[in-house]
């Protein structure tokens, strides 16, 4: 589905990614520069929903597991906050390394959303 | 590392919880779609996806020590998912028919890079390593 989108979201979670690598190497936590990067892939997700349902209404393909796209769809947006929350709970390497493992697993679940789609 | 390592949910702990959250969420909407659209399918293999993310489920939440007896509620999840992995992962490649659909565990986590695979051994070295840790300061 919408190629366009789903590339600028992977390309955005992996820059996101070498961002937090940095700080983790030097030992940083988050700043805000950091967290507006973070709020940025967010509302990129949120437009992917709203695109996402948007197609699941005007589709006419049967093939598509609907369930399990709007699970996706959703449950994406529950892991940056969960992994900002999760890593704000000790400032140290480890609490910033939480973040990777968002900005890791986004595209993975994007990648996941485009296979449903057929 | 070494200094500030006192609980399962410090440290490297931290990331390790968040590993296992991941697996968690994944686990529980994997299973409910499964139970809810096709139960009758394949009940051996969706029954055992849901033990699997009851298992994820209890392991973050132990590790994260936001239940009581948080250190055992993670050995007890830890060890079953090994017990898990190791049992669906062979069931899944002598006896394939019993799994038309896959579950976290088949092929000992083959569609997730193997780290269903990984994940409970370094549970448990991280549950020793936290629990010699505590054993060493009160000594």
């Amino acid at each position: 589905m919408i190629d366009a989108l789903s590339t600028i979201l992977i390309v955005l979670s992996a820059a996101l990614s070498v961002w937090i690598l940095v700080y983790i190497v030097r030992d940083r936590t988050m700043d805000n520069p950091l967290l507006l990067g973070l709020v940025a892939l967010e509302v990129g997700l949120i437009v992917q929903l709203v695109v996402g349902i948007a197609l699941l209404i005007t589709t006419d393909d049967t093939d598509v597991n609907r369930l399990s796209f709007l699970g996706y769809l959703f449950g994406i947006l529950l892991l940056l906050p969960a992994g900002v929350l999760w890593s704000q709970g000790e400032k140290s390497r480890s609490g910033t390394a939480v973040l990777l493992v968002a900005t890791m697993v986004v595209p993975v679940l994007i990648l996941r959303l485009v296979q449903l789609w057929g | 590392m070494n200094a500030r390592a006192e609980g399962t949910d410090r440290g490297l702990g931290r990331v390790l919880v968040a590993v296992y959250a991941v697996f968690a969420f994944s686990a529980v909407g994997r299973s409910t779609v499964q139970l809810l659209t096709k139960a009758d399918e394949a009940p051996l293999a969706y029954g055992l996806s849901a033990l699997a993310a009851l298992v994820y489920v209890a392991a973050t939440l132990g590790l994260a020590r936001a239940v009581p007896h948080a250190d055992r509620v993670a050995w007890v999840a830890v060890i079953v998912e090994l017990v898990g992995v190791l049992a669906v992962g062979t069931l899944s490649y002598v006896r394939p028919e019993l799994f038309p659909d896959a579950t976290v565990w088949s092929q000992f986590g083959q569609g997730y890079g193997y780290l269903p695979l990984v994940l409970p051994f370094v549970g448990i070295w991280w549950l020793r390593r936290t629990a010699a840790h505590t054993l060493g300061a009160s000594a």
